[in-house]
């Protein structure tokens, strides 16, 4: 098969301990236990990173860049979400976090948000559009874009074209730079990422040509490099080298939380966090029981992107600051220093709108048992027949999450039914497999040093 | 001889928790056999609207598919009060749903007529205090 994407989360067989808790926690079954460890089939991945979550030693790493990159440009701008900012408790500001930022090597510091006010116009226009279909689904969140391709094709019409606030702040810095005659070979745009999925979004973009985004760097690293430098009081005293900032609306501080999207857009919305919320729902609506809705906004992390598996900070502390945040900035007292005389996001409107779209985003439906309907037949039929073998107790212990997915994996030639250890003990006992066989199939799926 | 795939699923009526359930079904089934996701879209509807039929107005029913390389067959039939006038429940917003059933987000009088646009085929035969048989056909090969 062709590999589809790029995938952020690598699996490190040398520290895999084949305790298959990934493969139980997977949403879209894309692990399987071998040898006893988890392998990944690349076509089902969404990069949502339950499995990182669950992994009790650390098999599972998200790869990003090096920060010692970022010096190979003479202009380094570190691109932050609001939810970096939300990671840290009251004592921190946010001036501290930035110097931290600027120490670290960065010349400059950009907020995603300032992406989002040209986004929501022409996402209000596109709801405006009647012949488009509905509900319109926000693109906001890469992984639910990967899991619509995967598991809900039938969706991707409904998805918005439109690029990510992150990729929009990006575009607009590059041309600010350029406008001052900083020539783009020098300018390299870094995004500090919450979550695994922008990552590969970066890498391989979706219905994109190609990303203004140079490198990514990881949010939980980030937090540590600034969280000790504050603590041991070495940083954060004077302000001297901060850039100047734009100010940031309220609405735009919170547009990557819950809601953030949903209650800015017009008609009937509804904002789902958690990816088998998402999948409960989108299975319904694609059951037709659900009508009548004008926008959905999707998000794969409980809390959106303050429950990104990169971040440091409890959710729904970060959930509360952002917040907070968001109403002293309605208030008038947001703590940033402002620079409302240069330049702003807002002068380059017309051009950021013109380079707003993306192109088609193809389904990659996953479902299929066969490109050709006569040979998925003949698969489905032998599923069912090797579904009468199998107990249904989705147990794992073959080395597939449930017994369907072995009945699948063994169609498709990558399982054997001796593998379903109710069928070795079946097997046994009508005398056609031997005590020694089965414990052999066992050792090659968990390993020889389980047993 | 080409392939050909037979289900059956069993429709209670009055049980609106489950509605739904043999159109899901049938959804997953079309899905694996990489059926065109517009065809699986539009069969869905059908069904849906259909199995909503029966809980809402049969006692209980019995949805047939039946599946080949050309088409998808559905036959939605049910023991119920019938349908007396056809062609007057096929007009738009006909519908004879009880107040309970409205509350419920039913009754709009929109579903057989949206059957009829979802589907290649349709017909229906209906005995009063019998039951109502409805069959839906979607072709595979582009003959829309
Ligand atoms: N299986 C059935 N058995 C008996 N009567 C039926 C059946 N299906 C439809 N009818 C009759 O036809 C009418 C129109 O059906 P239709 O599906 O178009 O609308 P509805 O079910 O009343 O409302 P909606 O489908 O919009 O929720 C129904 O109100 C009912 O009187
Ligand atoms: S990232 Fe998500 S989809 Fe990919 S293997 Fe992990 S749990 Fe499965
Ligand atoms: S959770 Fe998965 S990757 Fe981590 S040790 Fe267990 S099997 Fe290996
Ligand atoms: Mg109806």
């Amino acid at each position: 098969m062709v590999k589809f994407f790029h995938h952020a989360l690598k699996f490190r067989k040398d520290v895999c301990i084949g305790c298959s808790h990934c493969m139980n926690e997977c949403p879209t079954q894309a692990i399987r236990i071998h040898g006893g460890k988890a392998e990944l089939t690349d076509n089902r991945c969404i990069d949502c990173g339950k499995c990182y979550m669950v992994c009790p030693v650390g098999a599972i790493i998200v790869e990003a860049d090096d920060l010692s990159r970022i010096f190979d440009y003479t202009h380094r701008v570190a691109l932050i979400p609001n939810i970096l900012l939300g990671q840290f408790p009251e004592g921190v500001s946010i001036s501290q976090i930035c110097s931290v930022l600027m120490e670290a090597g960065f010349t400059h510091i950009f907020e995603v948000e300032h992406g989002t006010r040209v986004l929501e116009d022409a996402m209000t226009k596109m709801m405006e559009e009647k012949e488009l279909p509905r509900p319109l689904i926000s693109t906001f969140c890469p992984a639910i874009v990967r899991l619509i391709q995967v598991r809900f094709p039938m969706f991707t019409d409904n998805l918005m074209l439109l690029k990510a606030p992150l990729d929009i702040a990006a575009m607009y810095y590059r041309r600010k730079l350029e406008e001052e005659g900083i020539s783009p070979e020098d300018t390299g745009v870094f995004y500090i990422t919450p979550c695994a999925a922008k990552i590969a979004a970066i890498k391989s973009p979706v219905g994109e040509e190609s990303s203004p985004i140079t490198g990514v760097i990881n949010m939980d690293f980030i937090y540590n490099k600034i969280y000790t430098k504050v603590k041991q009081g070495l940083s954060g005293k004077g302000s001297c080298c901060l850039p100047a900032m734009q100010p940031l609306q309220p609405e735009e501080m919170v547009w990557s939380l819950t809601e953030g999207e949903a209650a800015r857009m017009p008609g009937r919305t509804l904002a789902i966090d958690e990816v088998s919320n998402v999948i409960e729902f989108l299975e319904k609506m694609e059951n037709e029981e659900i009508s009548d809705i004008d926008f959905l906004e999707l998000r794969a992390c409980d809390q959106s992107c303050a429950g990104g598996i990169l971040t440091s900070g409890n959710r729904f502390f970060t959930v509360e600051r952002l917040r907070k945040r968001a109403e002293e900035a309605a208030r008038g007292n947001d703590s940033m220093i402002y620079d409302t005389a240069g330049d702003s996001i807002r002068d380059h409107f017309d051009y950021l709108n013109e380079h707003l779209k993306v192109t088609q985003i193809k389904p990659r439906a996953m479902d299929k048992l066969d490109e050709d309907m006569e040979q998925a037949m003949l698969k489905m039929r032998k599923v069912q027949e090797i579904m009468k073998d199998l107990p249904y107790v989705d147990c794992g212990i073959c080395g597939s999450p449930t017994c369907n997915s072995l009945a699948e994996d063994i169609v498709q030639g990558k399982a054997h039914v001796n593998q379903c250890i109710y069928v070795q003990k079946r097997w046994e006992q009508e005398g056609k497999l031997q005590p020694k066989e089965s414990m052999e199939i066992l050792k090659e799926i968990w390993g020889e040093d389980k047993f | 001889m080409a392939e050909r795939m037979q289900f059956e699923y069993n429709v209670d009526g009055g049980n609106f928790t489950r509605a739904g359930f043999a159109s899901s079904e049938i959804k997953k089934i079309l899905k694996k056999l990489n059926v065109d996701i517009g065809i699986v879209k539009r069969t869905v509807v059908a069904t849906y609207e259909g199995e909503v039929n029966i809980v809402a107005h049969a006692y209980s029913g019995t949805i047939y598919v039946d599946i080949d390389t050309e088409r998808i067959r559905i036959n939605l039939k049910d023991e119920g009060p019938g349908i007396p006038d056809i062609d007057q429940a096929m007009e738009e917003g006909y519908s004879t749903a009880s107040s309970q059933v409205r509350e419920m987000g039913f009754g709009a009088g929109m579903g057989l007529p949206n059957m009829k646009k979802n589907a290649d085929e349709m017909h229906i035969t209906s005995e009063v205090d019998k039951g109502t048989e409805v069959e839906i056909v979607m072709f595979l090969n582009n003959k829309e």
